[in-house]
């Protein structure tokens, strides 16, 4: 009986203590920018140079909080009410979902910053092991019998939508090839996917530590920072003879901000990634610069590759997304877990 | 549980005869084959995290530690579990009570409304709360016009702990206070003591080992939980993450070494609630 009175004690003391600590507020402003699974190290850097420079020009303190997961997760994150200040997705319709569902956003918010609210760009890349034992070269070889390819899931992952819609724009370009044809060869490659996780980080664990698969079909910056991370002796990089221009946009979430009051230093924070300073960080973290002396710095680690945009090809993210992604998509058509 | 198992120590011992026992080989390989078991599957992974959390020595140990969006976790989870832990206690010991001493109309729909959190997965625990609070959500509008931030902040993170720990404590408390009838209690009350008095003098005591059993299971879920968790924190670095999200956070950052620290920090409170549990069952061998 003592004891248990002892315990209770214990814990009504423990109680407030614990929200003393966690009342400790930061000064200053406080920004949420919720964003996709691969740009963790490249936000972290920024954030620190933003808040550096904000402290220089207007004497305030910012603290740029972060939230990472698959870039469809986070915007119907958003959407339910995750209080995002800015957000940086993997694809246009990500945000376009933010703006059609919760209203939260104009729908033209792609023509408020320049190059379609893209700051950067990225591609789709094969990450094999050292070697390339397997012998992969080109998208048709994903499709062959006996390959183990691994992709998240394009139903959450911004990633896994790029790393679709450019496996399919290649079996369209290849001679006689037709709307049949690409969603034939989608599904053979698909046969071979043996996980899909939710996010592109996720698939690289599976692919680099847990040792999965013979190729992983990856945004450029995730393979080239799973070969510094862990090592040039373990993997090679693969380049396709095509592949898709990716341009992950950035908004800022107007009625957050409003409410907020934060808009001002989150237009800031958004147009800094355009300055010299912010397009260096991009490139130091295997984003593709738009910036043409950043582009030049940085030329060695982005060979140039033919590219095919969204736009040319499927008509735009709208029409791309209710064509293969949507319920009924040709992606559910295709995909049948375990066969 | 406890209880059950003073129960049984406190039985007879039947002395070994050839009767009732198995040859020594067949005793042996079963001896064997559970003890190779344990080994690879509970001590060698035991091992391996706090292998890995020291890798680089213990400075770097401390140093992942002190990093604030670690600390802002454990900060989280301690708080998580200061506020859910109580609750369920209080709610727990109450339900018991009223189940196992008193019969009434729609007992066994209680306790089958106290067991949902065990038969639902977590992941629909967290999935409740973002239909229900999301803006999307059941009350959503209303939470909006009012300003009222419910879903993806610590709030939605305890109520989430709250849901998912809910049974342990009245789970424990429900078969023992049934065992134990209500004998002493009616004593009691012909004697003259009120119904305050009664719990208090008579029942409280009866059940503490029980208790504080399903206190430290609660406790370690409540720490541990991650589905539920999962769900409803919106993954905002030192804000809403606790121990277990900043592990994947951390090990999906290739950052080993600290996700590793941490989840030794949750390897050491399992083996505390183990250690706990221990006592506790021996305590109430003896009383």
């Amino acid at each position: 009986m003592k004891s248990l009175k002892r315990i209770l004690l214990i814990l009504i003391y423990l109680l407030p203590s614990a929200f003393g600590i966690a009342g400790g507020a930061h000064a200053g402003v406080t920004l949420l920018n919720v964003s996709y699974d691969p740009t963790r190290e490249l936000y972290q850097d920024f954030n620190a140079a933003f808040a550096k420079d904000w402290q220089a020009k207007k004497g305030e303190a910012v603290d740029v909080k972060q939230s990472h997961g698959g870039s469809g997760k986070q915007a119907r994150g958003v959407i339910d009410g995750l209080e995002a200040d800015v957000v940086t997705l993997a694809l246009a319709y990500d945000i376009d979902a933010i703006a059609e569902k919760a209203r939260l956003l104009p729908p033209d918010w792609q023509k408020r910053l320049p190059s379609n609210s893209s700051p950067y760009t990225s591609t789709i890349v094969f990450l094999v092991r050292k070697g390339n034992p397997k012998g992969i070269k080109d998208w048709s070889d994903l499709a062959k019998p006996g390959i183990s390819v691994i992709t998240p899931n394009p139903k959450t992952s911004g990633g896994a939508r790029w790393n679709y819609l450019a496996a399919w724009a290649y079996a369209l370009k290849q001679p006689g090839g037709d709307e049949a044809k690409a969603k034939e060869f989608v599904a053979r490659l698909f046969k071979n996917v043996p996980v899909l996780d939710s996010g592109a980080r996720g698939s690289t664990t599976t692919f680099v530590e847990r040792g999965i698969g013979d190729v992983f079909i990856s945004w450029e910056n995730e393979a080239l920072l799973a070969v510094r991370e862990l090592g040039k002796d373990k993997f090679d990089i693969v380049y396709p003879s095509l592949s898709i221009l990716a341009e992950p946009p950035v908004a800022v979430v107007d009625k957050v901000v409003d409410k907020r009051g934060t808009r001002p230093v989150a237009q800031a924070y958004l147009e800094y990634l355009y300055t010299p300073e912010g397009q260096d960080i991009v490139a130091k973290h295997y984003y593709r610069p738009r910036n043409a002396a950043a582009a030049a710095k940085y030329a060695a680690q982005f060979p140039k590759l033919n590219l095919i945009t969204i736009d040319e090809v499927f008509g735009g993210w709208q029409k791309a997304q209710k064509a293969h992604f949507a319920d009924g998509g040709t992606f559910d058509q295709i995909y049948q877990p375990g066969k | 549980m406890g209880a059950a198992i003073g129960l049984l120590a406190k039985t007879k011992e039947v002395p070994r005869t050839r009767a009732t026992t198995e040859s020594w080989l067949v005793r042996l390989a079963l001896i064997a084959l559970a003890l190779t078991f344990l080994f690879f599957f509970l001590l060698i992974p035991l091992v391996e995290v706090f292998q890995k959390a020291f890798e680089k020595g213990l400075g770097a140990y401390w140093q992942a530690i002190q990093d604030p969006e670690t600390r802002s976790a454990i900060r989280l989870t301690l708080i998580t579990a200061g506020i859910a832990v109580p609750l369920n206690l209080f709610f727990g010991l109450v339900s018991a009570w009223a189940i196992a001493k008193f019969e009434f109309r729609g007992k066994n729909l209680l306790i089958t409304l106290i067991d949902l959190p065990f038969s639902v997965s977590p992941v629909i625990s967290g999935m409740i709360y973002v239909l229900l609070f999301g803006t999307q959500g059941l009350l959503g509008p209303f939470l909006v016009e009012h300003d009222i931030k419910i879903i993806f902040t610590p709030v939605a993170i305890v109520l989430a702990t709250i849901f998912v720990t809910f049974p342990f404590v009245s789970r424990e408390l429900i078969p023992l206070m049934q065992a134990q009838g209500r004998e002493e209690e009616e004593a009691a009350m012909t004697m003259g003591a009120g119904g305050l008095r009664t719990f208090f003098k008579i029942t409280l005591p009866n059940i503490k080992w029980g208790l504080l059993y399903g206190v430290i299971l609660c406790n370690a879920r409540a720490m541990g939980e991650f589905g539920a968790v999962s769900v409803v924190s919106g993954h905002i670095r030192g804000l809403t993450n606790t121990m277990p999200l900043q592990i994947e956070i951390l090990y999906n950052e290739y950052q080993f070494v600290p996700a590793f620290a941490v989840a030794s920090l949750l390897a050491l409170l399992a083996l505390f609630t183990l250690a706990a549990k221990g006592i506790v069952e021996w305590r109430s061998n003896k009383s």
